[in-house]
């Protein structure tokens, strides 16, 4: 494997001594789009708390670039949920886009105008251009998606987090989406994406992490999208998912609508 | 000019309460600000007792030590016994209020306090309490300079904490990820509203404090949609309830703390009436 941008060893997180994560040892690759799938209640949020230290891990350790968290947060962009926040708070899509350039250091220094450019810039990125003075609530779930992806260009990050960024989009988000996943790429840069639908995730990702509290696999895609494994992360718990690994590499079969183009 | 002090010392807690007020709604901890009003009671008493005056620095200290405490106590009973937050909340500012209560009436041959003081206020003594320098001239009440140095200290750690304070309340889990620690914040913030809260105390009273925390934030928030706006909406609606409500109290001849809080409802509930039948009119099909 070429150079990796991040790595997790032996981790192990648990709630009320009952484990999330068990034992998940894992490396990615840099430069790739990386998706982690797995069955609700897999852990999947939670390894990217642990990853971004926002949960205390029972045991092992995350490397990112080689290096501690405290020693690169600069370089990473994380996107939580959109559900994780009150879209009611009184604030206008450009007050939350600038959140992204804020750090520890310029915490008490006013937005300078650059700042401000910066965030308009990813703005248009994103469509969003035109509604930078209106209120968050007024937003649709897919625009809403769409400012927390314009916050986190803002912060000129190397390693992009993002916690099922595809929940709930209308079809023109998710297509924007996509395009600027496969432009953080043509950079350089590495993604990796909590996703919960199997039948999109082989178009999506290049590598494909399958989680079911432990690691049930890690790999290209190629390697990944076999029945076996699909089984196995997602256990006795569905027959109809068996039926859907069948069906993933049967390729077409149309449970998702189709985008509108 | 009794009058006159009197309604500066509300205006000045009710601003002062609003201000802070309007981070508590948007954290989801209005009951929290209700909580540190009420468990800050044993902290002032154990100040007097142990500084045996009515000094302002120990009260402050003692009242905002038991402030951060209320908030500590609270976290752990949610985090560590698993408890949901309300109930949480319950239990730990009824606990405090209690011993505080204890305590007052244990020691009180001792101290200059009542339990009618502690919970209702006395504003009406505030013209009488007198700041006066070692030369003799007088500065005016005591209240006023408190709550005005109050008042200054919470708009500098608003305008200074602004994007702390903002970033946290609305996203708390981006806060920590780019390295932003919310602890500090939450414990800013707490200690913040426990001073404030201690101040207010002397004036309107233990159970009143939670009107001018709650309410005109809560009135402004109905109405604004950006977070300057609604601190500036809300700060106006304590002012308003503070000078109405001593003029209420004035024509009525009833407790001062009492038709302030009261008018602090009254502003929330024409607002709330207003912009239900201006949401009507906007949904409203033109009949031709």
């Amino acid at each position: 494997m070429e150079e990796i941008a991040l790595e997790t060893h032996n981790l192990t997180v648990s709630y009320n001594r009952k484990p999330v994560l068990w034992n998940v040892d894992f490396k990615l690759p840099k430069g790739q789009i990386i998706g982690i799938i797995g069955p609700n209640g897999s852990g999947k949020t939670t390894l990217l708390k642990s990853i971004m230290g926002l949960t205390p891990l029972s045991s092992g350790y995350v490397e990112i670039f080689g290096q501690k968290l405290n020693d690169v947060r600069h370089r990473i962009s994380y996107v939580p949920q959109r559900e994780s926040v009150d879209w009611d708070f009184p604030a206008s899509v450009m007050d939350v886009v600038l959140m992204g350039r804020y750090s520890p250091k310029n915490l008490f220094k006013r937005i300078k105008k650059v700042d401000k450019d910066i965030a308009a810039e990813a703005l248009e990125k994103v469509n969003l251009l035109e509604f930078s003075n209106r209120q968050i609530s007024q937003l649709s779930g897919g625009q809403q998606q769409r400012v927390f992806i314009a916050r986190s260009l803002t912060q000129n990050a190397d390693l992009f987090i993002m916690d099922e960024p595809f929940v709930g989009v209308d079809a023109a988000t998710e297509q924007a989406i996509l395009t600027l996943m496969q432009e953080m790429k043509s950079k350089g840069k590495t993604v990796i994406v909590v996703h919960h639908d199997l039948q999109t995730a082989k178009d999506y990702f290049d590598w494909i992490v399958l989680l079911n509290t432990r690691l049930v696999a890690s790999g290209p895609k190629s390697e990944i999208f076999n029945e076996e494994l699909l089984q196995e992360a997602y256990g006795g718990k569905l027959n109809v998912l068996s039926k859907v690994g069948e069906l993933v590499k049967e390729h077409d079969f149309p449970i998702r609508e189709k985008k509108r183009k | 000019m009794a009058s006159f002090w009197i309604i500066l010392t509300g205006t000045l807690i009710a601003i002062s309460c609003s201000l802070l007020g309007c981070y508590l709604i948007l954290r989801k901890m209005a009951m929290v600000g209700d909580a540190i009003s009420h468990a800050v009671l044993p902290g002032i008493v154990l100040a007097f007792l142990f500084s045996g005056s009515r000094e302002t620095i120990p009260m402050l200290i003692g009242a905002a030590c038991l402030g951060v405490l209320t908030t500590v106590i609270i976290e752990l009973f949610h985090r560590k016994a698993r408890l949901q937050s309300d109930a949480a909340i319950g239990i730990t500012f009824t606990w405090l209020f209690a011993i505080g209560i204890i305590l007052i009436s244990f020691f009180a041959d001792n101290i200059d306090l009542d339990q009618d003081c502690v919970l209702y206020g006395e504003i009406a003594m505030v013209p009488l309490d007198i700041f006066y320098l070692a030369s003799g001239v007088s500065l005016g009440p005591r209240p006023v300079w408190i709550g005005g140095v109050t008042l200054i200290l919470i708009v500098t750690f608003i305008i200074w904490g602004y994007k702390g304070l903002f970033i946290t309340s609305f996203n708390e889990e981006y806060a920590k990820a780019i390295g932003i620690s919310a602890a500090f914040w939450h414990y800013a913030l707490m200690s913040s509203v426990s001073l404030t809260t201690v101040v207010a105390f002397e004036s309107v009273g233990a159970i009143l404090v939670v009107a001018f925390l709650i309410v005109p934030a809560a009135t402004a928030y109905l109405i604004v949609d950006d977070l300057k706006k609604m601190l500036l909406l809300s700060a106006l609606f304590g002012t308003l309830s503070a000078i109405s409500g001593y003029y209420l109290a004035y024509t009525m001849d009833g407790s001062i703390a009492g038709a302030m809080a009261t008018m602090t409802g009254i502003f929330f509930t024409i607002v709330f009436i207003i912009q239900k039948i201006r949401a009507q009119k906007a949904t409203q099909v033109p009949n031709f």
